[in-house]
């Protein structure tokens, strides 16, 4: 192994004098033998998957319950309707974020990015940015690697599973993923990539998992709304050289403390939060009626 | 390190609408079905904690039979394996289980036809990786996502030298090994992941050895 921690992933950067992408290359390389071209040529194949997901969300889909779906759609014509408050970059990435969760929620094909439930985040603001900084294919693959990077720490230091730790570790980590991406992609140093992700997770420490009816929509495909735009600010953030009090090795162990803490009711078991109000407990009645 | 590689955090490419509870549990099925090495009669599904209480709502049976009948995480057979099982004339039974056990994504599988029977217990530990904890009662643990060769065996000196003895002839690396036993000098097992590729010829070689009683081995 190259790096165990962001600390390490950062200075390896720095002394090598590369991107993040290359120390998440290089890593793959050493640990799975296979060639360069083998490891780009399978980023691709997953960023295909992407693309293709979030256009399918884009033309509306509707999830097999009726909970999701449709919401992508909403979002872009009100952007194209020029009334938009919160610029157009961030509410593209949002909205793509919603098409890729709601493809997912009707069991569509997505690629999980650390997970499905948090697929919307890194995918959505990549192709939100894509519009402004206009990268090159293989800088769109090197997007993913940066986020497959972090994502790598979080997921063996603390977690990426909400049934472990709560929705900090899916969407949270997701969109501390694709903030450092962000900055990385818009030419940020690998120290301005690790104050993004670290400032995106410090704001959604604490997220529960507690999804209606047990199902991957709600609250779960709003929550990558916000993961993006999350992501988005954190990196537009860091980029202006604001810095994290709390490094980001240590905000990954909070994490992690936090998700050990949770209640179990509170960990993708539909037992507590979301799922334990009143509506949320009328429309698992409904779905499951329905199904039987 | 549970996670190895960076495809285990962009990826795997799947049918929704969760990582751990669709893909991981399709993943489980399927290395419960190669262990077996065909497609079984009859499956007893037990699921613990989030599994349990949240499967119907995530696919995670049809996630699970889907992996029976082979099927990868991103096949679109996924939605309709319960019917495809039946179909193929495997009978497939749920449980839901109250025990609360170590991780929160736990499942027990049972395979059975007239040639034998299989016990796996995997957990799902997040964003579609695995982990095989139990085969017949040994605890072992098994990612399903390299090449191993799992060797049941009389609890005997000279066992374990001998299979990799096999191994080092044949120019094969050891990435994972571990025994274990249910009582000293009864049955054992050897579980050792490889890194390349296992010819038949080996485990012809490895199931001639004294004392060896089974071997099973699992294609990456």
């Amino acid at each position: 192994m190259l790096f165990r921690n962001v600390a390490e992933l950062v200075e390896l950067a720095e002394s090598k004098q590369v991107k993040i992408a290359e120390i998440m290359i290089q890593q793959e390389i050493e640990v799975t033998g296979l060639s360069r071209e083998e490891i780009i040529a399978k980023m691709d194949r997953n960023l295909t998957v992407m693309e293709q997901a979030v256009e399918r969300g884009l033309n509306g889909v509707t999830s097999v319950s009726g909970l999701t779906g449709g919401d992508a759609v909403l979002l872009q014509k009100y952007i194209q309707s020029g009334k938009a408050l919160s610029g157009n970059i961030l509410l593209d990435a949002v909205s793509k974020a919603v098409a890729t969760n709601e493809v997912n929620a009707a069991m569509g094909t997505i690629c999980a990015t650390p997970t499905a439930g948090s697929a919307g985040v890194v995918p959505g603001t990549l192709f939100a940015v894509k519009e402004v900084l206009n990268p090159t294919r293989m800088e769109m693959i090197e997007f993913l690697f940066t986020s497959a990077a972090f994502g790598f720490v979080v997921a063996n230091n603390a977690s990426i599973s909400g049934a472990a730790g709560g929705c900090q570790a899916e969407v949270g980590s997701a969109s501390g993923m694709a903030a450092a991406s962000i900055v990385e992609l818009a030419g940020g140093t690998p120290r301005q990539a690790a104050e993004a992700m670290a400032i995106t997770l410090k704001n959604m420490l604490g997220l529960v998992c507690d999804p209606v009816a047990g199902l991957v929509e709600v609250p779960c495909v709003k929550r990558n709304a916000m993961g993006a735009s999350n992501a988005m600010t954190a990196a537009d953030m860091a980029l202006a050289g604001i810095t994290s009090r709390i490094p980001c090795d240590e905000v990954i162990h909070a994490m992690f403390l936090i998700g050990q803490s949770m209640p179990s009711a509170l960990r993708e078991t539909a037992e507590g939060g979301l799922a334990a109000t009143p509506t949320g407990r009328r429309l698992e009645a409904e779905i499951f009626e329905k199904k039987n | 390190m549970k996670y190895r590689s960076a495809f285990d955090i962009i990826g795997p490419v799947m049918i929704g609408p969760s990582s751990s509870h669709t893909a991981g549990a399709a993943r489980i099925g399927r290395v419960a079905r190669t262990l077996f090495n065909r497609l079984p009669k009859k499956a007893v599904i037990s699921l613990y904690g989030s599994f349990a209480k949240t499967y119907k709502g995530h696919g995670t049976d049809v996630a699970i039979v889907g992996g029976l009948l082979d099927f990868d995480t991103f096949d679109e057979r996924i939605p309709t394996s319960l019917q495809l099982a039946e179909e193929a004339g495997m009978e497939v039974v749920f449980q839901v289980e109250d025990t609360v056990t170590e991780h929160p994504n736990t499942v027990r599988i049972n395979l059975y036809d007239n040639q034998g029977d299989l016990e796996v217990v995997g957990i799902s530990i997040g964003g579609g990786t695995i982990e095989i904890t139990e085969l017949n009662s040994f605890e072992l643990k098994l990612s399903g996502e390299h090449p191993a060769i799992l060797v049941v065996h009389n609890d005997q000196f000279g066992v374990i030298s001998a299979v990799t003895q096999i191994l080092a002839n044949h120019e094969i690396n050891i990435g994972h090994m571990e025994v274990s036993r249910k009582e000293k000098g009864k049955m054992a097992l050897m579980v050792i992941e490889v890194d390349q590729k296992i010819d038949q010829e080996i485990m012809t070689e490895i199931e001639k050895l004294p004392n060896v009683t089974q071997t099973i081995r699992m294609v990456d």
